[in-house]
């Protein structure tokens, strides 16, 4: 075994794990504020790399003004599902409202389908694409910069969640939404702050994926490695979608890497089943403790 | 209530049909279902067999999801498992037809207690997402393993009653159809026993349910395994049909399209897989026909997909938010001013 290629792929994994936070930071947020499971994750990444693709390819926008105006779009989409299709639902047990976000993915997928065909589709190059050399090790740029983006966009996540008033906001209906209310905190429009917020980040992390993997309406599958994510960090837990984003993203790579490409999901779902076994709230979450 | 059904017993307030008119009315259904194949064309056939296996699969995930308020992503998984495990029989061996069709059920059922119990033990919608991760696992076994041809599939030989080859939609209706009614009318009889009333009670309330006696682990794995044994008989209906398996027979979509069924047809009633089953079934065909009509050229056949995908998607949303109960619930509310006639209330 050559530790180079350890490295590499230890690396390579850590950098696609990245975008698996970023996209389970996407999801713990809309968790968190309205405890909807949102199985439709993936085909909301999915939304923001197409609209990114519309207007960059389709429009000839320049890429300065099309990632902005995709991530602009794409959290309209997310505050319109809100108000359309989970808003009616609050109150309504779980299983509708997440099978209400099992209707919005079919939605999503076929309207993709249908604009933009079945096709797979390349987006525009628009990172760096000197390789990165560590070492003896390679990084591809793409995968490197994708990194980055996901790593500044957390961050700058994490601070607004801190510090800005909307970030306060979102944090008080998620642990206390009677709370919330009494203290003078509109809970109906936190709710539709985290989807668009959730929105706005899937965007994100769809333009880096679909950039380094090319789109099609498939590209939702990438959301399945994220709902198992968000299990092994724990559901509510930012800390968790982060570093399980991590975990997975190297698990899949070092299994790729050694098994061959067609082990990557099935290691990520034997993952999860090894989870569900010794730790079903995840790394950080929660345990419900139930009242009566 | 129906007007003049005055009950006299406890027997027969219990029983599954309970008046006369419901009597009847079910021996008109049987008649037109002997009837059906010698007036019906090959087409008809065709989609009666496929609505008759859709109705045994949705009633299946009815049992766990409209019954015991569990959610699996993975019923076309399943009904894949009993689909091969039936294609390798019916090749290997030559057993028996309907002894397939229990086995392939049987080894579904065993796949469903192995994902059931990591995510049983928890409350919530883990099970929704083990049995998406169960569906991929299976996907790649059927990709991979010796036994399953790999990604080419299995050719199915006819399924064979009493020497004689079921091998054309007329004969095959003979099997599938009867089959689905016996496990139609298994599911119906088991919400009046023990077990049945268990899996109400813990969708309705599990911590109630717990301190009733139910033990609600138990009880979700036998809800899971029933679900999946139906699954896998539906699956060996399904190989039996079109006589080919391969891996991508049974994708996410198509459990996504069960889940639909039950949705739309109403969670929680015999009648709403049925309808359920019945309706999406037939709405990619109107929808061909639809599209056929507005003559958009020869693209249209292509549109039929995507807008398949979406209004799938849409009925899913729709009926949660506006009908939450589904078609059952609107044919009750006719059957109701049907029953109530004359009368208003």
């Amino acid at each position: 075994m050559d530790i180079w290629f350890l490295i590499e792929i230890t690396l390579a994994g850590l950098a696609g794990g990245g975008l698996y936070a970023l996209a389970a930071l996407a999801f713990v947020i809309v968790y968190k504020a309205t405890r909807v499971v949102n199985l439709a994750i993936g085909e909301m990444l999915m939304i923001g790399a197409y609209t990114f693709f519309g207007l960059s390819t389709g429009l000839s926008w320049p890429v300065w003004l099309a990632i902005p105006g995709a991530v602009i779009a794409s959290a309209l989409i997310g505050g319109l599902i809100e108000r359309i299709a989970i808003r009616p639902m609050l109150g309504e047990p779980p299983i509708s409202v997440f099978m209400v976000t099992v209707g919005l993915s079919s939605i999503l997928v076929g309207v993709v389908e249908l604009a933009w065909g079945a096709d797979t589709h390349r987006l525009i190059e628009f990172m760096p694409r000197d390789p990165i050399v560590l070492g003896e090790a390679f990084i591809a740029p793409k995968v490197f910069y994708g990194f980055l983006t996901a790593l500044a966009l957390t961050l700058a996540v994490l601070l607004l969640f801190r510090f800005w008033r909307g970030g306060v906001a979102l944090r008080a209906t998620a642990s206390d939404q009677g709370a919330a209310y009494a203290m003078g905190i509109a809970v109906p429009r936190v709710f539709s702050l985290s989807w668009v917020a959730g929105a706005a980040i899937a965007a994100v992390a769809g333009i880096v994926v679909g950039s380094i993997g090319g789109l099609s309406p498939t590209m939702g599958i990438f959301g399945l490695s994220v709902l198992v994510v968000v299990i092994v960090g724990g559901l509510d837990s930012i800390a968790g979608a982060l570093v399980g984003g991590l975990l997975i993203g190297v698990v899949e790579a070092l299994a790729g890497g050694y098994l061959g490409g067609e082990y990557k999901l099935l290691t990520t779902f034997v993952v999860l089943v090894v989870v569900l076994m010794v730790r079903p709230y995840g790394l950080f979450g929660t345990r419900d403790i139930e009242r009566l | 209530m129906r007007i003049g059904t005055a009950k006299q017993t406890y027997a027969a307030d219990q029983a599954l049909f309970d008046s006369v008119t419901q009597r009847a009315w079910v021996g008109v259904l049987v008649l037109a279902l002997i009837a059906f194949p010698f007036v019906a064309d090959g087409y008809w056939l065709y989609l009666a067999c496929l609505v008759a296996i859709n109705i045994a699969s949705a009633t299946g995930l009815n049992i766990l999801t409209g019954y015991t308020g569990l959610v699996s992503l993975g019923q076309a998984a399943f009904m894949g498992i009993g689909a091969y495990t039936v294609a390798v029989l019916e090749q290997r061996l030559g057993t028996p037809a309907i002894l397939n069709l229990l086995i392939g059920g049987t080894v579904a059922m065993l796949g469903g207690v192995l994902v059931g119990i990591p995510s049983l033990r928890v409350k919530g919608l883990y099970l929704a997402i083990a049995t998406i991760a169960a569906s991929f696992i299976v996907h790649f076994l059927f990709a991979n393993l010796g036994v399953t041809g790999g990604t080419s599939g299995l050719s199915v030989p006819p399924a064979k009653i009493f020497g004689l080859a079921l091998d054309t939609s007329f004969r095959i209706y003979w099997l599938v159809v009867p089959v689905t009614a016996l496990m139609l009318l298994g599911a119906a009889n088991l919400f009046r026993t023990r077990i049945g009333r268990a899996f109400i009670a813990i969708r309705d309330r599990d911590i109630s349910a717990e301190v009733l006696g139910i033990p609600l682990l138990r009880y979700k794995l036998l809800s899971f395994a029933l679900s999946s044994f139906y699954a896998g008989v539906a699956g060996g209906l399904w190989a039996y049909f079109f006589r080919v398996v391969t891996p991508e027979s049974f994708p996410l979509q198509m459990s996504i399209f069960f889940l639909a069924a039950i949705i739309v047809g109403g969670m929680g009633t015999i009648l709403g897989a049925i309808l359920g089953a019945t309706f999406m079934t037939m709405v990619p065909e109107f929808l061909k026909l639809v599209v056929g009509w507005t003559s958009l050229g020869a693209d249209s056949l292509q549109l039929v997909a995507p807008i398949r995908i979406i209004v799938f998607g849409v009925l899913i949303v729709g009926f949660l938010v506006f009908e939450p109960h589904g078609l059952a619930e609107m044919w009750r509310r006719v059957r109701r001013f049907f029953h109530l006639w004359p009368f208003k209330h």
